[in-house]
């Protein structure tokens, strides 16, 4: 190593070691992190809310009906030409339990006056979605709804029914 | 030699030596060495050796302790953190966090168990009384403007304690189990899944959940007795510090004296800690009265598949929740709220202005435009309430907009540009410098956001239409 000749820029040892130790440090912060958010996570218990519910037999529902399951927190409706949607009963707004209303035919919320019709759609604000979904099947002739499975929707289409 | 020669020193002086004590009085004079001082020196003395008493200085600025600058807000906020850390130590006894053994825990408090519900009531009215003294609290630090350098860490370390303050408020809200608990605590937390991107699963986080369940009441538990009053002790023992720090609290001054008044010392005992004591005495048997008449409200247990009509948040958020009637939820419960907190955080930093500090509304002319803010806002909040609730309706005017923009940002607009066109009149016709405007500004929002609570407590019924509070169906 002679004066004249121009020196590499090499990291001295103190700085590498500051920066491994940083670096160290920060992996490790981050991985404690995430230890408190993995552990912090629900917990979800085998046959209540958030699992497979049974609903009941295909012919349980009539054409054109509203069935309140209120251990599975959703209804099922089934439409008019026979198909079925598993609608949760939680307002999209701020949660509340939205009652269906028979006479009016309409989900009507206690809450704020937020209005769906049948199928879950919007009538009236301020509600900013429609009612959210719950995945279902129909395994012979009975209706298993995934709770643990909340589907949000901007739109009512055909597609979300489920015919058996 | 020094400040504090004792009395110790003083028996050393005597010719016939003292007998030996005994062990008793070992003992004693071990936990009270010297006695209580009977001179100056001796009290200012004590006040250096104690440790709860050396929050204080050994002698106090007579001025900083004139009752009507200050109203004793801050030492009220702390007396009723005592009593509830007293309380709430005493009731985790008798209570079980988990559904429905929790509601069953507290009907078992109010009837079987011996002064259950007046320490609950203590726990329930003195949980609500803080949230009003550190408002007030807060406004009296900014009216006086003396949250100034070098103070204004203490006021964002202030600001901190009220947010988690609410925490506590809220998290505790749910732990009765009743219906008034699950409803507030379900419309209060859905408010988090409007946050954009992250808000579903943050929801998920706080609820332990997809809705309020069992793992909502350990989760809001655990926060209520565990993480929410070590952060507020450890703040409050910095808050305190800080004040010593920053050189005690400012000092009154009226609008039309020009110079500091003349400073006058005395000693911290008796003058401030006779004061203290005196206020913290009567406030307790207030309270204590007030929690033996007034029974803390309990309904019937929470039923997750009845939502009462209409379901309110805890009322210190009903300004929340008024504005989530009238906005697009990310403008109401989100953008608005966070503008806010930011906005009051860094309030000192706008207003950095020191030559008012310890007059009230900073001036003649600031205290004449806190009151045109005031009645302005007194005014024109319920107006706007009523145009929004009965005429206005951007959705069914703009119905091919996003409701976004149709029923939150244009509407924001058009609260704020009346805002900003008042800031520009007061600063050309009244001549109003930054200071008086920062006065001006922040008036109008407070008040409004007062009018906005208030309606949503008293004015909002079934279907939260609007009714008068004398004329609320029963349903």
């Amino acid at each position: 190593m002679t004066e004249n000749t121009p020196q590499p820029q090499n990291v001295s040892r103190r700085d590498f070691l500051k920066v491994a130790w940083a670096l160290l440090g920060g992996i490790a912060t981050v991985e404690t992190a995430g230890v408190f958010l993995a552990y912090l996570q629900p917990r979800l218990a085998e046959g209540e809310f958030g699992s497979v519910i049974v609903a009941g037999k295909v012919d349980d529902f009539p054409l054109n009906t509203v069935t309140h399951i209120p251990n599975g927190r959703f209804y099922i409706v089934r439409i008019g030409d026979g198909g079925f949607l598993a609608v949760y009963h939680r307002c999209t707004h701020l949660g509340c339990t939205v009652p269906w209303d028979s006479t009016a035919q309409k989900f009507i919320c206690p809450c704020h006056n937020s209005q769906f019709d049948q199928q879950g759609v919007v009538e009236n604000p301020p509600a900013p979605r429609p009612l959210d979904l719950f995945a279902l099947t129909i395994e012979d002739g009975e209706l298993k709804v995934d709770t643990g499975n909340i589907i949000q929707r901007q739109t009512y289409e055909t597609a979300q029914v489920v015919y058996p | 030699m020094t400040l504090g020669k004792s009395a110790k020193e003083t028996n050393m002086d005597e010719q016939t030596p003292k007998p030996d004590p005994s062990l008793f009085e070992q003992m004693r004079n071990r936990l009270t060495p010297d006695g209580l001082p009977t001179d100056d020196r001796g009290r200012m003395r004590m006040v250096v050796d104690s440790l709860v008493l050396h929050l204080h200085p050994a002698k106090t600025e007579v001025n900083s302790m004139k009752w009507t600058y200050t109203w004793g807000l801050g030492g009220l906020s702390a007396l009723l953190m005592m009593i509830l850390g007293l309380t709430g130590i005493v009731l985790l006894n008798n209570y079980t966090p988990a559904a429905p053994q929790a509601y069953l825990d507290i009907l078992e408090i109010n009837s079987n168990v011996w002064f259950g519900e007046l320490i609950r009531n203590m726990h329930h009215w003195s949980a609500n009384l803080l949230i009003v003294v550190a408002v007030l609290h807060l406004i009296r630090v900014f009216a006086t403007g003396a949250y100034r350098p070098p103070r204004e860490l203490n006021w964002l370390i202030g600001v901190a304690m009220l947010l988690l303050i609410l925490g506590a408020n809220f998290t505790g809200y749910l732990l009765p189990w009743d219906q008034l608990a699950y409803w507030a605590i379900t419309v209060g937390t859905s408010i988090v899944s409007y946050v954009p991107l992250i808000g579903a699963g943050l929801g998920r986080l706080v609820l332990g959940g997809p809705e309020v369940g069992a793992n909502t009441l350990l989760n809001f538990y655990s926060m209520h007795i565990s993480f929410i009053p070590l952060a507020i002790f450890s703040l409050m023992s910095y808050h305190f510090w800080r004040v010593r720090k920053d050189g005690g609290l400012t000092i009154p001054k009226s609008s039309t004296q020009t110079e500091d008044p003349k400073p006058e010392r005395v000693t911290t005992i008796p003058h401030l800690v006779h004061r203290e004591l005196i206020f913290a005495v009567a406030w307790t048997a207030a309270l204590l009265t007030f929690s033996m008449f007034i029974p803390a409200p309990l309904e019937g247990i929470a039923n997750p598949g009845l939502s009462p009509n209409p379901a309110k948040a805890p009322w210190y958020f009903m300004g929340l929740q008024e504005l989530l009637l009238h906005f697009h939820p990310l403008v109401g419960a989100i953008i608005i709220p966070t503008l806010a907190i930011i906005g009051i955080f860094t309030l000192p930093f706008f207003d950095l202005n020191a030559k008012s500090v310890g007059v009230y509304f900073r001036s003649q002319r600031g205290r004449s435009l806190t009151v045109l803010a005031t009645g302005l806002a007194l005014i024109s909040t319920p107006v706007w309430v009523l145009l929004d609730e009965y005429l206005l309706n951007w959705t069914l005017w703009l119905p091919t907009w996003d409701t976004l923009i149709s029923n939150g940002l244009i509407p924001l607009a058009v609260i704020l540009l009346p805002l900003i066109f008042l800031d520009d009149w007061i600063h050309k016709s009244f001549k109003a410098d930054t200071e008086e405007r920062v006065l001006f500004i922040a008036s109008f929002l407070f008040t409004s956001f007062i009018v906005l609570t208030l309606i949503g407590i008293f004015f909002r019924g079934p279907g939260m239409s609007l009714y008068f509070p004398w004329n609320m169906p029963v349903h």
